[in-house]
């Protein structure tokens, strides 16, 4: 089977502690330089986003989460088939899957990883517990994500979790 | 007693940042006044004060989320003058100058295909909510791949020397901080092609729609202006660097090769107390006559020639209904616009085949200035930066002028020439609404860079009569 191309997203505000989760987790990816991954750490995901969306078979967005599951949720993500609440600022993932199927003809397979954060203030650095969030997602990604079950999953056509 | 109607359209939609219009009516319903407000106040000039001079063009560059390159490399530029630095290497030179074209192509690309063309693409009456990007991607899917991708490839170039494509690091004072790598150098070779050919694409598209509508567009929101821009010291654009020039509605020059160490002596500021947005006027015509416009109008008006060959047809073919004398439709600025984002493809282009931007030599050193001044053409027109250090190395004051607040009095005098074409009677239309919000935003999308402001505006529509008291209020989700 041939080897998945693998698009890691990251988007958050470094400058917002926790926020910068996202930015966080797909720097240290990109550290692991694992073959056939991608990664890309921005403020927030955009239109233009859905260029390497359509280049890629797997998505994996990842953002911090102010609420929820600690350390981490993950859940699928599906294409979004009304975009007319479109705004420059606020691009979903879902949006991002709709633009690479209707401009460039492929929707990827995708999911979420939402890290639980707890301080969103003005100030760089990740809280001590946030960190302590990524630490355990990057583990769970890197050797379940896009290691040993990914490419079962991705023959069963399934989001990856 | 006169009754007089004040008409507000608060916010200014598909505008980054905000705004607020005042239409002010005379008793027969005619239009006494029209103002465009800048209620927010952001601060940068003065919460930089007490900041190290070094990491100014790394704090600036936060005044914006869609041209922060402009800033961060016209404060390195002003640095370098304060670090001592008359001239960088050419290395230094050009990496700043592929990063600074690669921003002019990102950002047009936003405001033309994100902001501007659905209003041509779908008309200006079309449905609101087709009549945006989302529109042009289910309607005109080939438009939509192209706005993506020279988007997309414009973001690169910055990531490619700065690290990041938004708030990039990559100038420092004295020069830069790392060079455009072979590796990095080819992968964007193969793909400016392509890039190249879609700003041609789009500025044929750009040309049939105004062609289409000639009639309308070219007095749309139109009147005479002088212009203001860089230009190379032979007159060709330089959007990176050059003498000022400023030019009458004639196309006769008022002056020329001006450096940004006098621009005290041929400027000036105006501040009126409806608005925080300055209005900067030419000194040598004085206040009443000396307002001018900035941004790709004036860049494509004020220079002598493109030194790239498809721009400079384009700009040929763009001035020839004129005869070559400037051209002052409003809604040009969007065909001019297109005109500069094609330049700065070429640019791209032409650097990613110059050897030296793989030179080893990034940085020059010298003896240590109080001031540095200077400016850029950002994608919006002309912007200037000028910084005062101690003898701590530290800023203790800063003077800032962005291009929305240089097209301050030429934005106001658009609106109000949109109101008195298109109100009728004494009713807020969607028509006029969208009207008016289309003439800002042939100037710019950007009101928060020229506010200088911080945090969040309360969406609110207030009609008042002449004594202030509000008649109706109207607010937007």
């Amino acid at each position: 089977m041939p080897e998945a191309r693998i698009l890691v997203l990251g988007y958050g505000n470094p400058g917002r502690r926790d926020d910068g989760l996202g930015p966080a987790a797909a720097e240290a990816i990109e550290a692991f330089s694992l073959r056939g991954v991608r990664t890309s750490a921005n403020y927030q995901l955009m239109i233009e986003d859905a260029y390497d969306a359509a280049e890629s078979d797997v998505v994996i967005f990842i953002d911090a989460a102010k609420a929820g599951a600690e350390p981490y949720s993950i859940s699928a993500v599906q294409p979004a088939t009304n975009v007319s609440a479109f705004a420059s600022h606020v691009v979903a993932p879902e949006l991002v899957l709709g633009l690479s199927g209707s401009v460039f003809g492929h929707i990827p397979r995708a999911s979420l990883v939402g890290i639980r954060g707890y301080a969103f203030d003005f100030e760089e650095g990740l809280s001590a517990r946030a960190q302590a969030n990524l630490a355990s997602a990057l583990v769970h990604i890197r050797n379940v994500m896009i290691g040993r079950r990914m490419v079962v999953e991705l023959a069963k056509g399934r989001a990856l979790r | 007693m006169i009754e007089t109607r004040k008409i507000v359209i608060d916010p200014v939609t598909r505008v980054e940042g905000h705004g607020k219009v005042t239409i002010r009516l005379n008793e027969d319903g005619s239009v006494a006044e029209s103002r465009f407000h800048v209620v927010e106040f952001r601060g940068f000039e003065r919460f930089i004060r007490g900041r190290p001079y070094w990491e100014v063009a790394m704090i600036v560059q936060r005044l914006c989320g869609i041209c922060p390159v402009s800033h961060h490399l016209c404060a390195a530029k002003a640095m370098d003058k304060i670090a001592g630095v008359d001239r960088l290497t050419v290395t230094a030179d050009k990496v700043r100058r592929i990063m600074h074209y690669g921003q002019v192509l990102q950002s047009n690309a936003v405001h033309f295909f994100h902001l501007a063309s659905p209003d041509l693409l779908f008309g200006f009456e079309g449905p609101v909510d087709k009549r945006n990007f989302v529109g042009t991607v289910e309607n005109y899917p080939e438009v939509a791949k192209w706005a993506i991708f020279v988007r997309k490839f414009g973001q690169s170039v910055i990531k490619a020397v700065g690290g990041k494509k938004i708030h990039p690091s990559l100038a420092i004072p004295g020069g830069v901080n790392k060079n455009l790598s072979t590796a990095e150098r080819d992968i964007l070779r193969s793909e400016v092609d392509r890039v190249v050919a879609w700003c041609a694409d789009a500025l044929e598209l750009c040309k049939r729609l105004i062609h289409e509508d000639a009639a309308r567009l070219e007095g749309f929101g139109t009147f005479e202006s002088s212009y203001v821009s860089l230009v190379r010291a032979d007159g060709a654009m330089d959007l990176y660097d050059g003498g000022l020039r400023a030019i009458a509605p004639s196309g006769a020059k008022i002056f020329d090769g001006v450096t940004p160490e006098m621009y005290d002596d041929v400027i000036g500021d105006e501040v009126r107390p409806w608005s925080y947005m300055k209005f900067p006027y030419l000194r040598s015509l004085g206040k009443e006559r000396g307002w001018f416009r900035v941004g790709p109008l004036a860049q494509v008006n004020c220079c002598d020639f493109i030194d790239t060959p498809l721009a400079e047809n384009a700009r040929l073919d763009f001035k020839r209904p004129g005869g070559g004398k400037p051209i002052h439709a409003t809604l040009y600025q969007h065909w001019a616009r297109v005109i500069c984002m094609l330049h700065a493809a070429e640019k791209v282009k032409e650097l990613l085949y110059d050897d030296d931007l793989q030179g080893e030599e990034l940085m020059v050193s010298g003896e240590r200035r109080p001031e540095g001044a200077a400016w850029i053409e950002a994608p919006r027109g002309m912007l200037y930066h000028r910084y005062r250090v101690d003898d701590d190395d530290l800023v203790t004051n800063a003077k800032l002028a962005v291009a929305t607040t240089n097209n301050n009095e030429a934005i106001n005098r658009s609106v109000n020439k949109v109101a008195i074409d298109y109100l009728t009677g004494r009713e807020i239309t969607d028509v006029l609404l969208n009207n008016i919000e289309v003439a800002v935003r042939a100037y710019d999308p950007c009101l928060s860079c020229a506010t200088h402001a911080l945090g969040d505006m309360p969406l609110l529509v207030t009609l008042e009569d002449q004594d202030g008291a509000t008649l109706a209020t109207r607010a937007r989700a």
